[in-house]
């Protein structure tokens, strides 16, 4: 016990799901690895040689923070949502539920080690990138922050989805029918500057538009928002999942009969 | 007497109605008290509350009404102290089956706050005979050894107190012998063992305690052996060769009468404690007395499992 706070409990929860991730270790480097080169393929060399700069940087190294998000908020919610759901669905979650265990030591074990595993797939991320491109990130520091805060804020956001759902599907549903579609109508691959209205008003209630535009301006040092508005919005979001997640262990929710 | 170890008060767990479903009353007003070192089994049919009253202490069941105290400690407020020294032995393989054996038992000594301690796994995995395994992944193990990694599991943060649900429902019989003996055995390390069962032949084998719960509620708890002094019969049935018509005035007692037509001589009395069997010594003595042949005698001692059935079935407004 450090100040109240069960550093034991935390760590066992977390060695052991970063030992599940790396169970399957393959999947977990090859596929996003190979997502980025397709898109880099699709986009970069097929369609970006056409494209415009754009604000002055090249197409390709445009897309950059776009893909690291697209990869950053997919991975960390479905790394999030298992790490919580599998035990719940196989029983195994009697243990944790019996355990001495808080909420706050419970979150940094699931949720730090879903956090490790998407800054891993990050840096690889970028690494493949950079064999298609080069671009250079202007704010390396505060990128690294962003990165951090956004892996955090959606594995919180996969931990509550992985108590929710009570199948399978509903716990794919999320990420497929809303996760993916509000990212690739958020500005990932274009600026949303580029938009005709009503749709560049629209595109603002988006809030995937905020993330990648954060990540942008950590990048690139400009973005369609300003940076100050992306990371308020990333806070407030990640305050609320915490809340969330706070309020189902208290009330029980999903968790104890 | 010391303070018991565990100190349930008025628990009261009613599960929320789902749609047209009314709600159910789990548990009502249950007061129990467990002794320190002692082996309790809390004895009922299926859906009696036996898992629901485990999981209301264990952290799993959110109780609607009454305290919970254990290690002089009131559960709701020191949780955390509380649950630290608790083991629970859950009734379904729910394991993460992927997991080795040595890993997931360090997992669960950390979970509770311990400090990582090769040794003591070693010697836990060992008890349990599990120790050639602890690198099986837990999907090649056979079921038996399945549950003993949910028993090591349990033990890994050393508690006090250990919950077994079920801990024996379908294994086989060699199996069964052989869990009895490892509770027998943490036992005598000094761990306080409470066993929910509904084999009656466990409860009166293993435990000191016998509490008895149906339909949510504690109708009884005793020392076993006083249970069945108090409440268990001794059973005779002589086979006669020649009928009788009445009973002879030599043999004559209470719980004596005749059956098939006065082939059968029954007795049924005594205390479970010996004075049964004495009488029906007796009895046979004074019928070689009287010249009265008879080609058999089966006597039996009702056995935990009568007290058990007669008790729930004696209280109709709940065994309904």
């Amino acid at each position: 016990m450090i100040l109240g706070f069960n550093h034991r409990s935390a760590l066992a929860i977390y060695k052991r799901e970063v030992a599940r991730a790396w169970r399957t270790v393959f999947g977990t480097i090859i596929s996003p690895v190979l997502t980025t080169c397709l898109y880099f393929i699709v986009f970069g060399a097929a369609i970006g040689g056409r494209m415009q700069e754009v604000g002055g940087i090249g197409y390709g190294a445009f897309i950059v923070p776009g893909l690291l998000l697209l990869t950053l908020l997919s991975e960390s919610t479905s790394n999030g949502s298992f790490g919580i759901y599998m035990p719940r669905f196989t029983g195994a979650i009697y243990e944790l539920l019996s355990a001495p265990v808080s909420v706050a030591e419970t979150l940094v074990g699931f949720v730090g080690a879903a956090v490790t595993k998407s800054l891993i797939i990050a840096g690889i991320i970028l690494l493949t990138a950079n064999l298609f491109v080069d671009y250079h990130i202007v704010h390396p520091f505060f990128a690294f922050f962003y990165i951090v805060l956004v892996a955090s804020a959606f594995s919180l956001f996969g931990f509550i989805l992985g108590l929710w759902a009570d199948g399978f599907e509903k716990l794919q549903m999320v990420p497929l029918l809303i996760l993916t579609p509000l990212t690739f109508l958020g500005g990932t691959f274009y600026s949303i500057d580029m938009l005709a209205e009503p749709w560049r008003t629209v595109a603002l209630f988006n809030p995937i538009v905020y993330l990648v535009n954060g990540l942008r301006w950590t990048f690139f040092g400009q973005a369609d928002i300003s940076i100050g508005v992306a990371l308020g919005l990333t806070l407030v979001f990640l305050a609320g999942c915490v809340t969330a997640i706070w309020w189902i262990f208290k009330t029980g929710w999903r968790l104890r009969d | 007497m010391a303070e018991p170890i565990l100190q349930i008060t008025g628990l009261e767990k009613t599960y929320p109605g789902r749609g047209a479903a009314p709600p159910t009353r789990a548990l009502e007003n249950v007061d129990l008290d467990i002794r320190k070192g002692e082996i309790f089994a809390l004895l009922g049919p299926n859906g009696a509350g036996k898992t629901t009253l485990i999981g209301a202490v264990c952290g799993l069941v959110r109780p609607t009404g009454g305290t919970i105290r254990a290690f002089g400690l009131d559960l709701a407020k020191d949780w955390r102290k509380v649950r630290s020294r608790i083991g629970l032995v859950p009734q379904e393989m729910a394991v993460d089956i992927f997991d080795t054996v040595e890993r997931s038992i360090n997992y669960s000594r950390g979970l509770f706050g311990r400090p990582a301690d090769p040794a003591r796994v070693e010697q836990i995995l060992r008890s349990l005979s599990l120790w050639d395994k602890r690198d099986a992944e837990l999907r090649m193990l056979s079921g038996g050894m399945k549950r003993r990694v949910l028993i090591a599991k349990a033990l890994a943060h050393d508690p006090d107190l250990l919950f077994l649900d079920e801990p024996t429902a379908g294994v086989d019989v060699e199996l069964r012998r052989d869990m009895w003996k490892q509770i027998d055995l943490l036992r005598d390390q000094g761990v306080t063992i409470i066993l929910t069962t509904h084999y009656i032949e466990e409860a009166e084998e293993m435990a000191d305690r016998v509490g008895v719960i149906d339909k949510g509620r504690i109708l009884l708890v005793d020392d076993k052996d006083a249970m069945m002094k108090s409440l268990g019969r001794t059973e005779a049935q002589f086979a006669l060769d020649v009928p009788l018509h009445s009973i002879p005035a030599d043999i004559a007692r209470d719980g004596l009468h005749l059956a098939d037509n006065g082939m059968t001589l029954c007795f049924r009395g005594g205390d479970g404690a010996g004075g049964g069997r004495e009488s029906v010594a007796d009895i046979a003595q004074t019928l070689a007395r009287l010249g009265i042949r008879y080609s058999a005698i089966d006597i039996r001692e009702s056995s935990l499992e009568d007290i058990f059935v007669n008790l729930v079935n004696e209280r109709p407004e709940i065994a309904a």
